[in-house]
């Protein structure tokens, strides 16, 4: 199988789950079940949060049609590269689903964008956008991809509305997720101790720290030793 | 169906877990005093890995950090927000108002800026400087003893510039300015606008061996689980509960009213018990409200009897009235210096390690009080929202924005890192016709009638927004960037926030010597029952252009000392 093709089969594979989930009704001890799991991920959320995470779960937005589309979308937005995948491994068109139902209010752009699409290859290739060749896909994509920046989006046609959305969504998610992390080289969230701007970068951007400024800041090595002051507020440690 | 009474009397009841209440339970459980604390949401403690929020990344929610349920992202520690479902409030004539609430152990004190300002000598007395508003009962001179054993207990960095209306302080030291922070200074000296360091309460450095020491995550909004910023229930109510005194918290408890006796003075609280939705009463000698400037007064109005036919301690008809938040008016610019960073981590102390204490003199300008700056940019950890329209810079350059493919991989990151924000936060004029009261027609699910907003800005405050917004634009320009936005026209009230945005509303119960003109006395005690006290933001007379939360510990300290003072006395 090639690598698009497995592609279009992870997106297919989860949107069936979430399709399993929906058509039994989930018992109440499943939903309790779905909380409890939960709490082991999403650390930090109230246990009505995570009911309502679960409740979205086992909900369905997009059939796997539209996955699909939202997949392919989604990697010609952002391609894959080598070292660190594309947004189908960063779990974008699972985050397009969550934010569909997460912000009810991007539906209807999403789902009218996703059959203008294929209305639009129908009409100048006769076949859905997803079966398109992709120098076919590129040039329904030339025409609406730029948008005016001087315009308010809102006032903007439908279809430079919609790729703006997915747009949107593919490249937060993809920079959210742990390798569009590593790839955009964001290297913070870890106990650290700060002490100042690296010299090189000072001096590659013309700036230095004053003495008087440098003067008042922390000392790293006694950042250990308790405070103590006299009574003018001079710290003696 | 009947109220459950605890037979327990309590030396006092304090209602309310964020920076007045926590600060009470100290003083008064350190005491000796054996100490109710009511708190209207759940127990927290951050250090909990099912409450921790810090620390997570992006792709461990569904949702990547998205504001869907917490109003500053999911990842924010504080519960609430601008509304709670089945806790509703409501407006008057068309006016707006926006009310942040927080229901949980410590309150907004979870997920505030930490930005922590003594108000200067001139904060006290504004009224003989310009004659508006009015003069708080004390000066500087009386709080500052207390200043400085705020300083001391829960520990702030920052400096001793010398500073006229900035006082000095017992101060740790701050961390070093971050890139974009040194291109603010460069760029603010080009207008003569002064930048020193932030006065913020992390732990730069250790203050004792309870709290840990700051680990530069950047994550302070999130609450710190070594406890090294200062939230109440970490600093205050937990160290509270390990000292002399005995100190019972009732979580996700609602306090109705404060009960009174035939002589008009407090018997205890009556309170929802939200598990079980049944009412409860508890008895105390001294009951102190710090359930945050709007819900106390919420309580006193509710808490009507034959002896306070108006609500208590509202004699005055005062109750509610000269509600003010900071003002608030903000703007980013585009740094193209700022491009193409080399990136390492900048993630240091939550929020800014640099700002702008006001620097004008308001005799030579169009509005009466001052601002302060407040700095926020680097490259920050990704969130829902990172990456919307990635190369929307691309305009200022004549270069086509939108598009696909391995172009749009290669802006964002040519663009990370090279946005700069300004924030203006300053003081409006407390005004009787701006308050908050009771709506009659509305009850919350546990059956207690809300609040109700009356509020309005006036031109002192739209004026100095318009100020604001000049000097951002000149900040920005001196930086060689490009400002982001239009200009926010008068209609717009030149980008002034609505009321209650900045999360700094004070004055609903202000102090004074005087029953008529004021609802409580210099020691934030009630004119019209003695033994109770109100140690929230309601009490200040005035906001001045500081954040609160300072000023409410350190206030909170001195009524507390009162109290003992007055039990002991046995005067309450």
């Amino acid at each position: 199988m090639d690598r698009r093709q497995s592609l279009k089969s992870l997106a297919l594979g989860t949107a069936a789950a979430g399709l399993a989930l929906h058509g039994c009704k989930m018992e109440d001890q499943e939903l309790q079940e779905a909380v409890s799991a939960g709490a082991e991920h999403y650390f930090g959320r109230t246990p009505e949060e995570l009911e309502q995470i679960a409740k979205l779960h086992a909900e369905t937005f997009f059939n796997p049609h539209e996955m699909e589309t939202l997949s392919v979308l989604a990697e010609l937005i952002l391609p894959p590269v080598e070292q660190y995948g594309g947004p189908l491994e960063a779990g974008v068109p699972d985050f397009m689903e969550f934010m569909a139902k997460d912000i009810p209010e991007l539906q209807v752009t999403l789902r009218g964008g996703l059959m203008w699409l294929d209305h639009k290859s129908n009409t100048e290739f006769q076949t859905e956008f997803k079966s398109a060749q992709q120098a076919q896909q590129k040039e329904i994509l030339d025409a609406i991809a730029f948008y005016d920046p001087e315009v308010p989006l809102q006032e903007q046609p439908l279809e430079i509305q919609f790729f703006s959305l997915v747009r949107n969504l593919t490249v937060s998610g993809y920079y959210t997720s742990k390798l569009g992390i590593e790839e955009l080289g964001y290297k913070g969230n870890t106990p650290n101790i700060w002490d100042g701007v690296p010299q090189h970068v000072l001096d590659k951007h013309g700036l230095a720290y004053e003495e008087e400024w440098l003067a008042k800041c922390v000392d790293q090595s006694k950042r250990g030793v308790i405070a103590e002051w006299d009574e003018n507020g001079n710290l003696l440690t | 169906m009947q109220i459950k009474e605890n037979a327990t009397v309590y030396d006092a009841i304090i209602v309310g877990s964020g920076a007045g209440g926590g600060m009470a339970t100290k003083i008064l459980a350190d005491a000796g005093l054996k100490v109710a604390v009511v708190e209207a949401g759940p127990f927290f403690d951050p250090k909990d890995p099912k409450q921790q929020t810090q620390m997570k990344w992006p792709y461990e929610s569904p949702r990547r950090g998205a504001a869907t349920t917490r109003d500053f992202g999911e990842f924010d520690a504080a519960y609430g927000g601008w509304e709670i479902e089945g806790e509703p409030y409501t407006h008057k004539d068309g006016t707006k108002f926006d009310w942040f609430r927080s229901h949980m152990l410590g309150g907004r004190t979870n997920h505030w800026g930490r930005i922590s300002l003594r108000f200067g000598p001139k904060d006290f007395k504004h009224k003989d400087v310009d004659g508006l508003g009015e003069n708080w009962p004390i000066s500087y001179e009386d709080i500052k003893p207390y200043y400085d054993k705020v300083d001391k207990l829960i520990g702030v960095f920052g400096t001793n510039e010398g500073l006229p209306n900035d006082p000095d302080g017992f101060f740790l030291p701050p961390p070093k300015p971050r890139l974009h922070e040194l291109y603010y200074i460069k760029g603010a000296r080009k207008t003569g606008i002064p930048v020193i360091p932030s006065r913020m309460s992390m732990l730069t450095k250790k203050i004792n061996n309870e709290r840990g020491v700051c680990f530069y995550c950047g994550q302070c909004s999130r609450a710190c689980q070594v406890y090294a910023d200062f939230s109440a229930g970490t600093c205050l109510i937990f160290p509270a509960q390990k000292g002399r005194g005995q100190v019972d918290l009732f979580t996700n408890c609602m306090v109705r009213e404060v009960t009174t006796d035939e002589n008009g003075k407090a018997t205890g609280v009556s309170y929802i018990n939200k598990e079980d939705r049944k009412e409860y009463s508890l008895k105390g000698r001294v009951v102190v409200l710090a359930a945050s400037a709007c819900s106390t007064a919420r309580i006193l109005l509710n808490s009507k009897s034959k002896q306070h036919p108006n609500g208590l301690g509202n004699g005055s008809d005062l109750v509610g009235k000269y509600l003010h938040d900071s003002t608030g008016s903000s703007r980013a610019g585009f740094i193209p210096d700022l491009m193409n960073r080399e990136i390492y981590n900048e993630d240091g102390v939550g929020g800014m390690h640099v700002y702008s204490p006001w620097w004008g003199d308001n005799k030579n300008l169009d509005f009466p009080r001052g601002y302060h700056i407040e700095v926020w940019g680097g490259m920050g950890m990704p969130n829902y929202g990172f990456g919307f329209n990635p190369n929307d810079f691309n305009r200022f350059f004549g270069l086509p924005t939108g598009g696909y493919g391995e172009q749009l991989r290669k802006d964002v990151k040519k663009y990370y890192g090279s946005v700069v924000g300004f924030g203006g936060r300053g003081e409006a004029i407390a005004r009787k016709d701006n308050y908050c009261e009771i709506d009659p027609t509305t009850v919350d699910e546990w059956g207690i009638p809300v609040l109700r907003f009356h509020y309005k800005w006036s031109d002192y405050e739209r004026k100095q927004a318009r100020h604001m917004q000049a000097t951002f634009e000149e900040l920005i320009h001196n930086m060689g960037g490009e400002v982001l936005g239009d200009t926010p026209s008068a209609e717009q009230d030149y980008g002034l926030l609505a009321p209650g945005r900045i999360i700094h509303e004070v004055g609903t119960t202000r102090m004074g010597d005087d029953p008529k003109t004021s609802v409580t006395n210099r020691y934030q005690q009630l004119h019209e029952a003695d033994n109770v006290f109100i140690t929230d933001a309601g009490p200040f007379v005035s906001q001045a252009d500081k954040n609160c939360t300072w000023t409410i510990l350190a206030l909170s300290w001195r009524a507390s000392e009162y109290i003992v003072e007055q039990l002991k006395q046995q005067n309450i």
